[in-house]
């Protein structure tokens, strides 16, 4: 009689993997990967926006004009030329910045991972926007925080919330929110509900972690002030150019007071010694030449608002009563809410043999809820696609009300 | 020997099979002289791809629908390509839970309680309106599982008949059919057996560290423990083998199996479903339980490409 390991360093892992599990919903998109699948379920930009000569070009000229640079090691708060482009975008936002006060990070998903490294202690508390973006979830999850999830509704985080958790004595090392065109909810926080927590926050001396990939992908309306603009010492602001430019440099940013940057800076060298020069420089250059990133920026929103709009339509055609669903003024994704008796993680099975995928709700939240609701990502596929999948999606929830009906359902 | 191992798919379960064919095919060319190669249906059409590379034998490593319930073998049969495992019409048996079910009574072996819900009977027939008499049939608690899936994807553990009109919904998001089963309170044994005629491995004894032996305890390693040889008294040892051959025997299968068991707490064992195309990871159930028998992965892949080639193509 042996016992037998499958992996013999089982013992041997750190606590913090005890949540890294292998996934049924990760499994059936090895299914949705099929060509004839319409995927709304990855968020993926549409890079087909930038003309392939125009970077090749980009590059070229990097590695004439400064290719030793380029190909060396550099400092761990990155190129100090593309810190000073980094302000003159957050400029855009009316988010004013000193370019020392700038930590580049390997997308803005390491600035995630550092401030999790720099703030959470095993056991603290984070407070999160309820649903929130699931990869926040998993990189301050690696340091064992205990979350403290945040009901969010059309205006964005439900600040009373976490007031009333502050009051019963909750301490978060921080606050963590996408307050434009959140992911995966797709709404944004209000003017005033920004103010509160803000103030709120500032009473009680709790820091946030303002995250904002999504702000100038902006459809309609008026842009709303960033909440460190509203509080530069008590808010850390993060930053990407995956949405603007390219995914694929993986150039972010962290902003926060100088004390704060000094320690990403330090946590980052000890992750990865410094981002890479060559695609810090390259997302330089591309933002040098103002008419051609805002001739790309205004294609890329274009073509967002279409989908969008295609997306909701088809919602509102296809979609049975008592579906609700989020109307975002900009961004990438649409939040949908289904009567409480689908289960979208299961239905996801049966939406791929229908050859449309979403991604199921629970994956957003820390404690297992969301499991009647799910996300839409409008950014990638063209428009007859996403009417196509829509149509599909709604076909199928018509069939599962039926056929919960006929198991005695009301 | 030229062997095309057939693993990928478009399938939930295409990493594991991926896993399994790369091992297969390490097995059959660095320790058995073979030439070997990998053919992913999802990455090339399978026809174009045996017809540019002929091989003499095709290893199937699909797992889920069109790999384990008849597709691919009656497709090699068409192309007059010999395989390893069972024949088209015992796949799709044995794939099939409302088929297999039927098929183990009429073998004679101990397999539970179950009724069946069919997803056209319950939107079309009015079959909700039995479910009560489902239950009054099955007890409480049971299994509510997808006639045809794999990886335990799809299963529900239903303790409270409130609950039963959900997991039949999760399950038929999987396939047509629901299977409602007694479930059996006991040891989860694993009985894989290999060659033709079929030899059984050592049993394997399945300890999930919490909860149900669902799809995150199969693949994430730790989740579970594994005992091979399985910690049953002589005597259960002896009748547990016996019924999974008995269940083998009944489904006519082939070369590679892997019995699935409950033994319950009276040493009474009860066959939960057989598979035709068992993993061959290196966290898999057979390869354990061939280490316990002191066979190296060579030794497994030599007995089924033994079998496999030993017939007639077509």
């Amino acid at each position: 009689m042996t016992e037998l390991s499958i992996d013999r360093f089982v013992d041997r892992y750190a606590r913090r993997t005890a949540g890294m599990s292998a996934s049924e919903v990760r499994a059936l998109f090895a299914v949705a990967s099929r060509p004839d699948v319409v995927s709304l379920a990855g968020g993926m930009p549409y890079v087909q926006a930038l003309d392939p000569a125009i970077i090749t070009g980009v590059i070229t000229e990097v590695l004439a004009d400064v290719g030793a640079e380029a190909l060396q090691y550099g400092g761990g708060q990155g190129q100090v030329s593309l810190r000073r482009t980094l302000t003159a975008l957050m400029h855009e936002e009316a988010l004013e910045a000193d370019p020392e006060d700038i930590v580049v990070t390997t997308g803005a998903q390491q600035a995630l991972d550092l401030v999790g490294k720099i703030f959470i202690d095993p056991g603290d508390v984070v407070a999160v926007e309820a649903p929130s973006y699931v990869g926040a979830l998993t990189a301050f999850g690696a340091y064992e925080p205990r979350f403290l999830p945040i009901a969010t509704d059309d205006d964005g985080m439900m600040v009373d919330d976490l007031e009333r958790a502050l009051v019963a004595g909750d301490r978060p090392a921080f606050v963590y929110t996408v307050p434009n065109f959140g992911n995966p909810a797709g709404v944004t926080m209000s003017l005033d509900r920004r103010h509160r927590l803000v103030a709120l926050c500032r009473e009680a001396s709790v820091p946030i972690v303002e995250d904002n990939p999504y702000g100038l992908l902006r459809f309609e309306g008026e842009p709303l002030p960033c909440l460190r603009s509203l509080d530069p010492e008590n808010v850390i602001y993060l930053g990407t150019v995956s949405k603007t430019f390219s995914p694929g440099v993986r150039v972010g940013w962290a902003v926060g007071e100088r004390s704060v940057v000094e320690r990403l800076v330090l946590a980052k060298e000890a992750a990865d010694l410094c981002g890479s020069n060559l695609n810090m420089l390259i997302t330089e250059r591309w933002f040098a030449d103002d008419a051609r990133w805002r001739g790309t920026l205004s294609t890329l929103v274009d073509t967002y608002r279409s989908r969008r709009d295609a997306m909701l339509a088809a919602i509102e055609e296809h979609f049975p009563d008592g579906a609700m669903w989020t109307t975002p003024a900009g961004g990438f994704y649409i939040w949908v809410t289904l009567p409480t008796w689908i289960d979208t993680k299961s239905l996801l099975a049966a939406a791929v043999e229908r050859r449309v995928a979403y991604v199921p709700g629970t994956a957003f939240y820390p404690d297992g809820r969301g499991a009647d609701q799910l996300r839409l990502a409008f950014c990638h596929p063209p428009v007859n696609r996403i009417v196509e999948g829509i149509a599909r999606l709604g076909a199928l929830l018509h069939d599962e009300g039926e056929l919960y009906r006929s198991l005695g359902g009301r | 020997m030229k062997v095309a191992v057939l693993g990928g798919g478009r399938t939930p379960e295409r990493d594991v099979s991926l896993r399994s064919a790369h091992r297969v095919v390490a097995a059959l060319t660095d320790d058995l002289g073979h030439e070997a190669w990998i053919v992913d249906p999802a990455e090339f059409p399978l026809v174009e791809a045996l017809q540019e590379r002929p091989p003499d034998l095709c290893w199937l490593s699909l797992h889920g629908k069109e790999g384990e319930d008849g597709t691919v073998q009656r497709l090699l049969d068409l192309l007059g390509l010999a395989y390893t495992g069972s024949a088209p019409f015992h796949c799709e048996v044995a794939f099939d839970k409302v088929l297999a079910k039927d098929a183990l009574e009429a073998a004679g072996v101990a397999t539970p309680r179950w009724m069946v819900l069919e997803g056209s009977a319950l939107r079309d027939l009015g079959a909700g309106a039995a479910l009560d008499l489902a239950l009054e049939r099955v007890g409480l608690p049971c299994v509510v599982k997808p006639s045809r899936s794999g990886s335990a994807l799809g299963v529900s553990f239903v303790a409270r008949a409130t609950d039963l009109a959900a997991a039949v919904m999760s399950a038929l998001s999987f396939s047509d059919a629901a299977i409602v089963e007694s479930k059996i309170e006991g040891v989860e044994i694993a009985a894989p057996a290999i060659g033709e005629p079929l030899e059984f491995l050592p049993l394997v004894e399945i300890v999930p560290k919490d909860g149900p032996y669902d799809y995150a305890a199969r693949y994430t390693a730790g989740a579970t423990d594994y005992f091979a040889p399985a910690r049953l008294g002589d005597d259960v040892a002896v009748a547990t083998v016996a019924a999974a051959r008995a269940a083998a025997t009944g489904l006519a299968l082939r070369d590679i199996t892997r019995v699935d068991l409950m033994v319950d707490a009276g040493g009474t064992p009860w066959v939960l479903e057989v598979n035709v195309s068992p993993g061959m990871t290196d966290t898999s159930l057979l390869p354990m339980a061939a280490q316990a028998a002191g066979l190296s992965l060579r030794d497994v892949c030599d007995v089924i490409v033994r079998a496999g080639s030993g017939r007639e193509a077509g």
